[in-house]
């Protein structure tokens, strides 16, 4: 089996300042990564460079394709990348408003990546869109409403049926559930859980939240100052961290 | 070469001076053969306003000679004031003659219309275009526009389409209406009714759009397939009326609607008056 | 019968003797002479000959004649007589240290060499109607100030330069020429200058207004104004040197903005540019401003502020393009309004009969 993603030796700089440093690891297909640390760690620098939304000053992002084969990320053309980006990838961000057109109802927001590949079927589109709004728990009765009239937790659910209508095989995460009530917040993770499990996804997941790391990942990477400093299975580094970094991270010292 | 136009020695023959208008010769050619595709050009200031038809008006003039025979329509109509201006322009500098027959013109300059009747080979029309750019309501910035052009990342133009129906329950666009030139560019048409996309499709003329404050021009060259979007559930549609036209009675026509008394009472007529003209001339002759 | 709207020859012709008519005024009163507005209304045929893009004194004046004043109208004029020039090729840059000063100012050296130059300005009037003015034949008397206009005055921004302190102005690019090529994005900083020379005043006003206001604050200081008068040089091909074709006045504004230096650079201040034709120093002003603050993206500043947004700033920073495209709002939209008062009755219709049909359904139940 080939991992969907190998990085080796990224880094990338704004200026004087280091953003990620000599970052290497490989997903594997059906993985859940986590990426924490805390704010300024570089972790979402990181998965904007693995998502060729920012180019690394050094190092290598490959990309298993279903269409192309293997791929480096950033050698592919602004077309290929692109068509990547709205096939076989999602991105789900922090700020549903970022990922949505706030002026277009929900089905268009969820269509739109079906039109982009040649359907041109109201109808199925329509039916389609109905569907994932069933299955991230919003009423179809809601699916000509723009997203300006939801609440903020039924944003990130309509972002993530955006990205996932396309059935694509990685999806970056860059704190899905930052910014929302606990209560919203466990509903979205319960429901993440699921859709990574019958979709059978592969994820990077970017959070400062270790409890959201614990309920989602198979794996985790630890970064402080643009570095990785510990990684392992999630259980693993969770229950038993070696570096004290981690150790602080896990005692929660840290403010995040 | 330098030709002075007779009447206004100050001017070269059709205003523009013969380096501008082999460079937008240049520009016409380059969109001749990208059909749907937006080309840079220097556009000049003209002694006409911005939106006022500048794009069309330095196209005519860069491809017009003395033999040609002009026609300029506004709202389909040869004497709205815009088109007695142009046509006035034109043959006061380019010393062209003009004709209101669209079958008699070699060169029809248009804002708003297609004629009515049937263009042939040789003709060419010219459109005046106010924003060239189809997805220009969608995505504001130009580098993004291009790239989405140059990648046929159209998604963007469907959703606004879908967003129509899922609101109105059909596709509510009426003037303007985007179209695929030739399986690969999307085009604006320049706001003409969507009643005129048809005549767009494998026309026998060639058609030219010229943007003036935009500097861009773009062509459909003669028999090039012109599809309006739409979907297979949704499909295109024209505009139909239930009357007909007051003057000359048809009914294939494009009416416009004019309010005639203080009461609201309205009569429609057809907006291609060279078009009506002809329809009721044997009538009259008759009388 | 109906009466269309026919007879747009004869109504054109009409409006053509009216606004000839209006233009001239009350016939018992004088009519103006080219030389009194260059003489008396002389700022407003500068900012004419910059916005205009073309340095002609007498047919700015008639510009602003014809145009009854607007002087949006009469750059329009300028530019429409301007573009069937021949062109025959660049001049040599200005080389406005060579500059002949009525006017220099720096407003980060209390004393700079050469001294502070005050000439004619509006600054330091009182804004009090003079009524004095009302009177047909004011002749003040000549100024009896001391006159030093001979000597050339070193720049400010040179001296900051070579201690440093002060970026290095651009190296000369190959210019292009936006009247002859059309704007690609993203520009570079000559074609930027370029459209922000012959931007509206108005609207770089208001932006570069903006900048000190927080919307993309880049703490500018006026290094310079200077206002004078400096040569034109010309290469010839078939001469191959440089011959003086003319001379021409300028204003210079050099903005000296704060800049925190990064990796590779120390800190280091950074220009903002302006230049316009005759006397106009809140255009130049202005401009240098927006100049700055359009190198934000270059300067690794982050971009959030209309003055920073490229596209935005040179897409609508020109008045003729402008006021057309506003204006042509006017002409008839028949067609147009005719196909969408087709679809509205249409969809109008529908949702009457879906109104209707429930209500029988309803009634049905």
């Amino acid at each position: 089996m080939k991992p969907l993603l190998s990085v080796r030796g990224l880094s990338k700089r704004f200026g004087t300042r280091v953003a990620c440093r000599d970052v290497d690891f490989d997903l594997w297909p059906g993985e859940v990564l986590g990426i924490v640390g805390e704010s300024g760690s570089g972790k979402t620098t990181l998965l904007n460079c693995l998502a060729g939304r920012l180019t690394p000053e050094t190092g290598s992002v490959t990309y298993n394709s279903a269409a192309y084969g293997t791929v480096d990320v950033h050698d592919l053309s602004e077309a290929r990348r692109r068509l990547l980006s709205r096939t076989e990838w999602g991105f789900v961000n922090q700020d549903a408003r970022e990922g949505l057109r706030m002026g277009v109802s929900a089905g268009a927001n969820i269509g739109e990546r079906l039109m982009a590949v040649g359907a041109r079927h109201y109808g199925d589109i329509r039916r389609t869109a109905s569907d994932w709004l069933d299955r991230v728990e919003i009423e179809r009765g809601r699916l000509d409403d723009r997203p300006t009239t939801y609440s903020g937790g039924m944003r990130q659910r309509l972002q993530i049926a955006r990205n996932l209508v396309s059935e694509p095989r990685l999806v970056f995460m860059d704190e899905p559930t930052g910014g929302l009530d606990v209560s919203v917040q466990a509903r979205i993770l319960d429901l993440l859980r699921s859709l990574v499990g019958s979709l059978h996804l592969s994820a990077v997941l970017v959070t400062h939240d270790l409890g959201v790391a614990r309920l989602l990942t198979h794996r985790l990477m630890v970064m402080q100052g643009g570095a990785v400093v510990e990684d392992g299975l999630t259980d693993q580094v969770l229950d038993d961290p070696q570096h004290a970094y981690t150790q602080m991270l896990v005692a929660s010292i840290l403010p995040v | 070469m330098t030709e002075n136009s007779a009447k206004d020695g100050a001017y070269n023959y059709a205003y523009l001076d013969e380096q501008t208008k082999r460079m937008i010769r240049r520009a016409i050619l380059k969109a001749v053969a990208v059909p749907g595709y937006q080309v840079p050009f220097g556009g000049r200031e003209m002694p006409l306003p911005y939106g006022w038809g500048t794009g069309g008006i330095q196209v005519t003039a860069a491809i017009i000679g003395r033999d040609d025979t002009l026609k300029v329509i506004d709202q389909g109509a040869d004497d709205t004031t815009n088109a007695v201006s142009i046509r006035r322009f034109f043959a006061r500098v380019a010393e062209v003659a003009t004709t209101t027959r669209t079958e008699e013109a070699t060169v029809i300059q248009t804002r708003h219309r297609v004629p009515e009747t049937p263009l042939s080979e040789g003709q060419i029309l010219v459109f005046q275009v106010p924003i060239p750019e189809p997805l220009r309501m969608l995505e504001p910035r130009e580098t993004e526009t291009r790239t989405l052009h140059a990648l046929s990342e159209y998604g963007v133009m469907q959703v606004s389409l879908y967003e129509s129906i899922a609101r109105h329950g059909r596709i509510s666009k009426a003037y303007n209406y985007p179209v695929m030139v030739n399986g690969r560019y999307i085009m604006s048409p320049s706001p003409i009714p969507k009643f005129d996309n048809p005549k767009l499709d494998r026309s026998p003329a060639l058609q030219l759009y010229g943007a003036g404050r935009e500097k861009r021009i773009y062509a459909v060259p003669p028999y090039t397939p012109v599809k309006s979007l739409d979907f297979d559930d949704h499909p295109f549609e024209i505009e139909t009326w239930e009357q007909c036209c007051e003057l000359c009675g048809s009914k294939e026509s494009f009416l416009d609607e004019m309010i005639v008394d203080d009461d609201g009472k309205r009569l429609f007529v057809c907006s291609d008056s060279d078009y009506c003209e002809r329809r009721r001339a044997p009538a009259e002759a008759a009388e | 019968m109906y009466v269309a709207v026919k007879g747009g020859e004869t109504a054109i012709a009409h409006s053509l003797d009216l606004v000839a008519d209006k233009r001239r005024g009350d016939r018992d009163i004088a009519e103006l002479s080219l030389e009194q507005i260059d003489q008396q209304l002389g700022l407003a045929v500068d900012r004419v000959m910059t916005e205009g893009s073309c340095y002609d004194r007498s047919l700015a004046a008639l510009a602003i004649k014809q145009a009854r004043g607007d002087l949006i109208e009469a750059i329009f004029l300028l530019r429409a007589y301007r573009t069937t020039l021949p062109r025959f090729g660049d001049s040599l840059p200005l080389d406005t240290s060579a500059m002949v000063a009525e006017r220099r100012i720096s407003s980060t050296f209390k004393d700079v060499p050469g001294g502070q130059v005050l000439g004619p300005t509006y600054d330091y009037t009182h804004r009090l109607l003079d009524f004095s003015l009302m009177a047909a034949d004011e002749r003040p008397t000549a100024p009896t100030a001391p006159a030093d206009t001979n000597r050339t005055l070193p720049r400010v921004g040179d001296i900051l330069e070579r201690e440093g302190m002060l970026e290095p102005p651009p190296q000369d690019g190959a210019s292009e020429d936006l009247t002859r090529q059309p704007l690609t994005l993203p520009a570079s900083r000559p074609v930027r200058l370029q459209n922000l020379a012959r931007g509206d005043e108005g609207f770089l006003l208001a932006l570069g207004y903006s900048t000190q206001r927080g919307y993309g604050n880049n703490h500018p200081f006026v290094g310079e104004i200077r206002y004078g008068h400096v040569p034109v040089s010309f290469v010839p091909e078939e001469l191959g040197f440089a011959i003086e074709i003319a001379e021409i006045d300028v204003t210079e504004c050099d903005m000296v903005n704060q800049f925190a230096g990064s990796h590779d650079v120390p800190p280091q201040f950074t220009r903002g540019y302006g230049l316009a034709f005759g006397h106009s120093e809140r255009k130049a002003m202005s401009m240098a401003l927006v100049d700055r603050a359009l190198r934000a993206e270059e300067l690794s500043e982050s971009a959030t502020s209309p003055a920073q947004d490229e596209e935005f700033v040179l897409a609508h920073s020109d008045n003729v393009e402008a006021s057309g495209f506003v204006q042509h709002l006017k002409l008839p939209h028949y067609v147009d309004f005719q196909s969408e008062l087709v679809v509205v009755r249409t969809l109008r219709a529908e949702v009457e009969a879906r109104r209707r049909q429930a209500v029988l359904d309803q009634a049905a139940e």
